[in-house]
């Protein structure tokens, strides 16, 4: 039987996403979900990132900490498209090239971003800003006249429990609890269905017990999705266990468990000066 | 099941939206049936003048809406809004002109301004219009089109705020410019004017007084229909985001682009049917419509009104345009300086215009 070039395409396709839909199957040639590899990026002759190489595998929650100007903020810009690297490459999985794609598509390729600040949609209630990043469909018609059907509703109110927002679903969002706020934006991200989620300092700002929940509701989403953390909070990151990369001038300086991090002369001497 | 779209729609929107569009209603309706059914001298009688005065200012209301749209909603501030105004009325006024035939000055077939040029034939772009139909098309299409031209280099270039203001008011500005032009065949500082008839109708007949009168209402109520479509609809949800957070739409997944286009052509477009429902009751277009003086204005009734809520620019351009009609008779010299005073209050008292005051009036001291 034979089948025609559209259908061989297709197949490939399917073949090529497949593994992007379910990145945490224990395909070892395919576990890497993010490669960075000698990313530079310079602002006016500052360099930001130099050469810059690291992977993430799928699946894993791992932090990312450095002294200020390291440039994790630069990374998370060059993975999402908002910066484009001098020289480099970035790849999503094995086949999206992310310093090809412009910012929607890489949101729409499944890769969510948390900024430091919580930017949520203020004058819109909880319940919506669930709905408006839940994905779906996003161009202009489909928006126009689109209905919010059950299961939707379902996804948002499971979001809604996730994030322990469901008593506060009709609220506007800008009347929240800064930790509420952080919450109900990584609520947004999880309602895209990312594969990869890069969070910014999610716990700067709020309660311990805030800091302590919201570290179990990172632990139990990672496997399902890959997390990457930037934080200074060592309590918070020993809380969450993961593998840490230390990025110091633009580049990785170390790579471990905390422990190990910690142990290490290199990173004390970046993080306590000379 | 799903809700189906109209349903979703009603109940949508909230009791005191169709309240006020009831009320609305209701106003226009009294005003008809007492022009009509009253007799001429009794104290309740409306007058001829106080018809074509309210259908001038329907159709300003209508700009008003579509104003809205695009600044409350978008959070994009035309100040050039008045030449998609104007197109429609050139474009409806060209129609009008061909409608005069042979009872102009001159009697030719050719308009009188192009027999005044010495013209011997009418342009290319004067072709067809004297069909009532092409005539509807080209209000719709020639706004739509350099809305949606202009529309899509500013916005996929990301120009925002005061800068996309200022090039929509250069825009206007230009188009006056080139229709001040004799040579671009639209009458030049005279514009277009001594309208004899519509679709073979007598337009300085009571009947069509009235019946303009009446397209205008339901053109406005159908505006404010459409736009509580809209902003119940998610693609208002997603409209309001972008004007309050542009970068975290487009981190979850957005195109903002075709949302702003899509709004600001239909904003044009609603500003040239306004244009075209003008210009037979006020029996008069000129480039001066397209100065920026006007523009600003239309921005200045929304502010008054109140941006983002429907049927506050309604209001506003009702209230702007009776204190300008008393204040021009009045104090005519002073009327720009208090237009002036006017936007500054507002701006700084009033920043939800008087539908915000009225809400922090009935919600109390919060």
């Amino acid at each position: 039987m034979s089948i025609t070039l559209s259908e061989a395409g297709q197949q490939w396709e399917e073949a090529a996403t497949s593994h992007l839909l379910a990145p945490g199957e224990l395909d070892l040639s395919h576990k890497v979900i993010l490669y960075l590899e000698d990313i530079s990026v310079s602002f006016d002759g500052f360099k930001a990132l130099n050469k810059l190489t690291l992977t993430i595998d799928a699946g894993e929650l791992r932090c990312i900490i450095g002294p200020n100007g390291a440039g994790k903020t630069t990374m998370m810009d060059v993975i999402t498209g908002k910066t484009r690297p001098d020289s480099g490459t970035a790849f999503f999985g094995q086949t999206l090239d992310l310093t090809r794609m412009r910012e929607p598509e890489i949101a729409d390729a499944g890769i969510g971003r948390k900024f430091q600040k919580p930017t949520i949609f203020e004058n819109h209630s909880v319940f919506e800003n669930l709905e408006l990043a839940m994905k779906t469909d996003k161009r202009v018609r489909h928006s126009l006249f689109s209905e919010i059907d059950d299961a939707t509703l379902d996804r948002i109110s499971d979001t809604l429990k996730l994030i322990r927002l469901a008593p506060d679903a009709d609220r506007s969002a800008g009347r929240l609890s800064h930790g509420q706020k952080q919450w109900l934006e990584i609520g947004m991200l999880l309602m895209q269905e990312p594969r990869l989620l890069l969070l910014d300092e999610p716990v700067a700002g709020m309660t311990d017990d805030e800091t302590e929940r919201t570290g179990e509701l990172f632990r139990s989403l990672a496997g399902r999705h890959t997390l990457i953390v930037v934080e200074h909070d060592m309590a918070f990151i020993e809380q969450l266990g993961g593998k840490v990369t230390v990025l110091h001038e633009g580049s990785v300086l170390a790579e471990g468990g905390l422990a190990t991090i910690q142990a290490d002369p290199r990173v004390i001497e970046v993080y306590l000066g000379r | 099941m799903t809700t189906p779209v109209l349903l979703r729609f009603l109940e949508a929107t909230p009791k005191k939206g169709w309240l006020a569009i009831a009320c609305l209603s209701a106003v226009i309706a009294t005003m008809l049936a007492l022009h009509l059914f009253t007799p001429d001298g009794s104290a309740l009688h409306v007058s001829d003048y106080a018809i074509t005065v309210g259908g001038k200012i329907m159709c300003y209301a209508i700009v008003a809406v579509a104003m809205d749209l695009i600044w409350g909603y978008a959070g994009i501030l035309s100040l050039g809004h008045g030449v998609f105004f104007a197109l429609g009325g050139y474009a409806f006024g060209m129609y009008l002109m061909r409608g005069i035939g042979h009872d102009g000055v001159y009697q030719t077939s050719l308009p009188d301004f192009m027999v005044f040029l010495d013209w011997k034939q009418l342009p290319w772009y004067w072709s067809g219009s004297d069909h009532f139909l092409w005539a509807v098309l080209m209000v719709l299409v020639v706004p739509a089109l350099l809305a949606l031209v202009f529309g899509y280099f500013a916005f996929r270039s990301r120009i925002k705020g005061v800068y996309f203001s200022i090039i929509t008011q250069a825009m206007t500005y230009a188009f006056m410019l080139l229709f001040f032009r004799n040579e671009t065949g639209f009458g030049g500082n005279n514009g277009f004017t001594d309208f004899k008839r519509i679709l073979g109708y007598d337009i300085t007949t009571p009947g069509m007084r009235v019946t303009l009168f009446a397209a205008t209402a339901a053109t406005l109520l159908a505006t404010l229909l459409l736009g509580r479509y809209l902003m119940t609809s998610k693609f208002g949800r997603v409209l309001t985001a972008i004007r309050d957070a542009e970068s975290r739409v487009m981190f979850i997944g957005y195109n903002p682009l075709g949302y702003k286009l899509f709004i600001w052509t239909l904003s044009a477009m609603l500003c040239a049917v306004a244009g075209a429902l003008y210009v037979p009751q006020v029996g008069i277009i000129n480039p001066s419509e397209m100065s920026p003086a006007n523009s600003i204005e239309i921005a200045i009734w929304v502010a008054v009104g109140g941006r983002g809520t429907l049927i506050g620019p309604v209001f506003g351009a009702f209230l702007v345009n009776l204190a300008k009609s008393w204040f021009t008779v009045a104090f005519p010299e002073y009327w720009l300086f208090f237009l002036g005073l006017l936007f500054i209050l507002v701006t700084l008292f009033l920043p939800q215009g008087l539908v915000g005051l009225w809400r922090r009036l009935k919600g109390g001291a919060a």
